[in-house]
Order: C-alpha cells, then structure tokens, then sequence
C-alpha cells in the first residue's frame, strides 16, 4: 500500500507545500523563480535524455525547439487573452484564461514536436556527428526565421505575457505559475518514464546499440525515430512554454547555442540513459547556476571546465545509465514509480 | 549586368577563402581523428586577436612600417595560434584518446574548450571591441565597372595558395601519407613505426596555423574584432567542411567557396537578415538528399 501511493503522495505534499509557501508569500520572489526554472530544466534535461541517452544520437540545437514552443505558446497566450499593443484588444474573455492556459502550453509543445520533423526526416540516411550539424542547423534555422517575424517582435522580442497570468489571478487568486510548472514537470517525467518503459522504449534502446541490428530484429527504425525526436522536442517546446511565461518575455537570441550546450551540460552531468540522473542533474545545475551568478561571465568558464574534467575522470556522469532504484536496491521496497 | 555579375563573384571568392580556410583546418582533424574539433571556430578568433596584439605592439611600441609588420605578423600568428591547437590537444584531447573513450565524450570536451577559449577571452579582455589597426595602404582598383582592392585579391590568392600547399602535403609528402595511413586505419599504424602521437600534433599545427592565418587576413579586412566572432563562421566553415565531404581537402576547399557564393547570391537579392537562414536551409537539403556532402565515401557498418 505505501509502496504503491508514496511517490503521489510525495508529490502532493510536495506540491502543496510549495503552492502554500507562495500563496502566503513565505518564499521570496527570486527563491521562487529559482525553484520555477528548476521544474523547466527538469523537464528540458529529460526531455532531451530521450533524444540524446536513450537513443543515443547526439542533439545539440535542444534549444530550437524550446524556442518555438515559447513563441507559439506566447503569440497565443498574448493574442487571445491580453491587451497588447501588437495584437490589441483581447479576443476571448479573460476569465477563460485560467482553463485555456494548460491547452496553450500544450499547443506550444505541438508546433514544437512539428518543427522536430526537421531533424527526424534527416535522421533516416544521416547518423551521428552529421546528424549533430543538422540539429544545430535547425536551431539556426529556427532562430534565423524567428528574428525575420517582425510581425512578432522580431529579434527585440515579445512581452505582455505578464497580462495572461494577472488574468488567471483576477478570476482566481492563486500562484498560478508554479503551480503549473509543478503540474507540467511531474507530466513530462510521467510521460517520458511511460514512453521509455513501453515496447517503443526497447525499439529506442535497440537503436542505441546497433542500429542495422535493430532493423533486422524487425524495429521500425525509421517509425520510431520519427516518434521520439517529436516527442523529445515536443515536451522541450512545453518547457520553452513555461520558460516564456516564467520570466515574462522572450526573444530569439535567449534560445541559441549557448542554452542548448547548458542543457546537454545537465543530461551529461546526470548520465546519458538515466531518468533520475536527469532530474537530479537538472536541480543541481540549476543550484550551482545561481550560486555561480555574482562570478558573472567567469561562470561560462567553470561550467565547461565542470564538464571537461567530468569528461576525463566519470565520462558517464552522476549516475550512469542506472536509474535510483538500482544504486539504491533498498528504496524499490519504499516507491513504486512507473 | 556583366559586371555584376563579376562583382558578385569576387565578392563571393573572398567571403568564400575565410570559410575555405577555416573549414581545411576541421577536415584536416576530422580526416586523421574522426574527431570534429568544434573549438576550431574559437581558434580562428584567438589567431585574429593573436594578430592584433602582434600588430599593435609592433605597430605602436617599436615604430615599424605596416608593410614589414605584416611581414611579422603572418608567421607570428601563424605559430602562435598553432601553439594554442596543440595545447589543446594535449591537455583537453590526449588524454581521452589514450583512455580510448568514446567518440562522443571527446567532441563535448572540444564544444566545451571552444566555449572556454570564448569566454576566458571576454573576461580577460572585456566585451569592447577591438578594432584591428591598417598595416598596408588599401587601393582600390576600377577595371570596367568592377571594383577590387588589392586586400581582396589578396585573400583570394592566399587561399589557393593555402589550399595547393596543403594538398601537396596531403597526397605528396611522407607526412602526408601517414595523415591518411591513420584515417584508414588507427590501430595498425603504430605497427608499422609510424608515430602516431606526432602525426597528430603535426595535423593540429597545420590546421590552427591556417586558422590563425585566416584570423590575421579577416582581420585585416573587417578590422573588428569581438570574442564571439569564432562561433558562427566556425559553425559556417564546418559547415562547409561537411556540404564538401568532411575529410577531403577538396571538399573542404569547394564547400567553403559554394558556401561564399550561396551567402553572396541571398545578400544580393534577398534581405541580408535572411543570409544565414538561407544559408543553413541549404545545408539540411544537401545533406537530407547526400548524407556524406560532395567528396565523402560512404562507410559500410558491419553488425
């Protein structure tokens, strides 16, 4: 009985917990946004594990798709439910902003899986380090087409995000934002655990070994790496979505290659194939980000430092490809997380 | 119209030698390692600001004429950046190879040197931008509507040079064999006394030299320098190295100027705020439709 409800009843406490210490304003604004980007990153570490760990190519243009998952979640968000000087007046009721906001994050992660058959179609013929130029050609790419949109913002960016979430509080006052963040990383891990544990996560793995092998065992190839990039990409656009609304405004140029090479930093430092890993690796790099701000740029250079020596001495990272419950046989008898 | 047309086309060569140059330096590497050096791009930028310290110290602390400064600065740079190639080799990428890791760990360590040498460059020199002071008297030529300088033609004639002087290497010097005796095969060619190790740095040597090279002249020709300039011609030049056939020296020498052209052609007609759009759009249909570019061979996987 404990065994089988102690990881939800974990994370209701947990998630109360936290919707209780904002609503009474117990937690700072910067401690909460901190503990905002840190659901975002989980969701993007393990979103691209898929992709890179457990598919074993190697994606490094992540944040692309982050990207047009902000956007297209914004634009809407934006169009529909705020007075905003680029879109004018609101088209729908505000009061509907609170139940139209999860399908508008959902519809950012929709047009991001789409724009991840940008790299699935190539990665039929290509493997490998060409596949790796192709990803980080569709985040030029995305990025490029992004800052020609004027109608958008452009490269200056889009704002006004604010509007839906005051919105969503007038009809309801509660912390809406970290509630939904909650709700969305718990979703993306949920999902990304189904997904890898069910028969395409096996075709998945298969491919990571040996591709031609797999296809002689009669994996559709083609199928399932088609399925997992535009998942993969997919849950990173509902982590882009997040990210928008979180800080209130978004422009192109905070999706470049330098996010991207922050994310793989944190599915590399969790270990390539490990859900927990990811998670773990997320929270902790999110932590050691905020204590490495008062260096400034000096932290660009102790990250990739962080990463070279892990490279030399534990190229697996933090946890391998073993997820908690292997390291720690003694936790399967507490949870059951499936 | 004719002379359009011509215009373009230098224009194109010159834009085109810098990826050439940069882009000969990643297929050099990726030809003996089948390593992808992504800290190539940050060592073409550490050889344009080696240049300009070269040439400033010379220029303003001893008083020399520009022409004979640049006479200095060519093999200054050019060791100095190559010294920079092989200490990373040495520190970052020897020690992963004799451990025998996987490919993948290596190409993070080399994103990463890249991001270091990026941003170590900003936070010992700050975020203003240096601008490159004039060594020679710039000329500008009119031959029938077209308009050259003689910088341009410099540039354009160093690549060819570079390229043919490589590829005499390449396919004529015992150095050059060994290079490709150890892209054929790694672990026979230490049986066959050949040094592996030194082989290696040799490659590095050639490749970081031309970058800095390469660093010295677009410094010369857009005398402005910031620590971030490296990432996207890096990215550009392997990309070319790649539409090319990464690991053939023609390939890299071809995709670079076919990429010079393609930038030219969209600036030309189109807004230039679309250059590298087009320009990456162009690199996803080549190698959706040609996986290994123009020059690559294909490899079979065995199971």
């Amino acid at each position: 009985m404990l065994k089988r409800y102690s990881v939800h009843l974990i994370l209701t406490l947990l998630g109360g917990l936290i919707v209780y210490l904002a609503y009474f304003e117990y937690l700072g604004l910067y401690f909460l946004s901190v503990l905002m980007f840190m659901g975002v990153n989980i969701i993007l570490s393990s979103s691209l594990n898929l992709v890179n760990g457990y598919m074993g190519e190697f994606s490094c243009g992540h944040a692309g798709f982050m990207c047009v998952g902000a956007y297209v979640a914004s634009v809407l968000g934006v169009w529909l439910f705020a007075r905003d000087r680029v879109f004018g007046a609101p088209l729908l009721d505000p009061d509907y902003a609170l139940y139209a906001f999860p399908v508008i994050i959902l519809a950012g992660g929709v047009a991001a899986a789409l724009a991840g058959l940008l790299v699935a179609f190539p990665s039929y013929k290509t493997r490998g380090d060409y596949l790796a130029i192709i990803t980080i050609a569709a985040n030029y790419i995305i990025i490029s087409a992004i800052e020609n949109m004027s109608s958008i913002g452009g490269s200056r960016g889009l704002m006004g995000m604010k509007g839906v979430i005051n919105a969503m509080e007038d009809t309801l006052y509660l912390p809406w934002m970290p509630i939904w963040v909650f709700l969305f990383t718990i979703f993306c891990v949920w999902v990304i655990r189904r997904y890898v544990s069910s028969t395409f996560g096996k075709g998945v793995n298969a491919i990571s070994q040996d591709e031609v092998a797999a296809e002689i065992m009669s994996v559709n190839t083609n199928k399932i790496k088609t399925i997992t990039f535009m998942l993969s990409s997919g849950l990173a656009g509902i982590g882009g979505g997040l990210f928008a609304y979180i800080l209130g405004y978004v422009n192109p140029g905070s999706f470049n290659i330098l996010k991207s090479t922050e994310i793989m930093v944190m599915v590399y430092l969790g270990g390539m194939g490990s859900l927990s890993g990811s998670i773990l690796a997320a929270i902790f790099f999110t932590i050691l980000l905020e204590l490495l701000r008062p260096l400034q740029i000096i932290k660009w250079i102790v990250i990739p430092l962080v990463l070279i020596i892990l490279m030399q001495f534990r190229p697996e990272g933090i946890m391998g490809n073993r997820e908690l419950g292997q390291i720690f046989p003694r936790l399967k008898k507490f949870y059951r997380f499936k | 119209m004719l002379e359009l047309i011509i215009q373009n086309v230098i224009n194109a060569l010159q834009w085109g030698s810098f990826y050439a140059l940069i882009a000969l330096g990643y297929t050099l590497v990726y030809g003996v390692l089948t390593l992808i050096n992504f800290a190539h791009g940050d060592v073409f930028m550490v050889g344009a600001y080696i240049a300009f310290f070269v040439a400033t110290f010379f220029l303003v602390s001893l008083g020399i004429p520009g022409w004979l400064v640049l006479a200095l600065c060519v093999p200054l740079t050019m060791i100095l950046t190559s010294m920079v190639g092989v200490t990373l080799e040495r520190i970052a990428y020897r020690p992963l190879r004799k451990k025998g890791a996987h490919r993948l760990y290596v190409v993070i360590t080399a994103l990463m040197c890249g991001l270091i040498l990026q941003h170590a460059n900003l936070a010992i020199f700050g975020a203003s931008r240096k601008a490159f002071p004039p060594l020679i008297q710039e000329h500008v030529y009119n031959v029938g509507g077209v308009s050259f300088t003689n910088l341009k033609i410099a540039v354009i004639v160093t690549a060819i040079l570079v390229f043919l002087i490589l590829h005499w290497i390449v396919t004529r010097t015992r150095v050059g064999m060994a290079m490709r005796a150890i892209s054929y095969d790694k672990f026979a060619v230490p049986l066959m006394g050949i040094p592996l190790d030194q082989i290696i740095v040799i490659t590095f040597v050639l490749g970081s030299g031309f970058a800095g090279l390469a660093g010295l002249l677009f410094a010369m020709s857009y005398p402005v320098l910031e620590p971030y300039m490296g990432a996207l011609i890096g990215w550009k030049a392997f990309i070319a190295a790649v539409v090319g056939g990464i690991g053939d020296i023609r390939g890299a020498f071809l995709g670079g100027f076919l990429l010079g052209g393609i930038e030219i052609l969209v600036v030309a007609f189109f807004p230039s705020t679309l250059r590298d759009l087009i320009a990456f759009t162009v690199l996803l249909v080549i190698l959706t439709f040609k996986p290994t570019g123009f020059f690559g061979v294909a490899k079979t996987t065995k199971i």
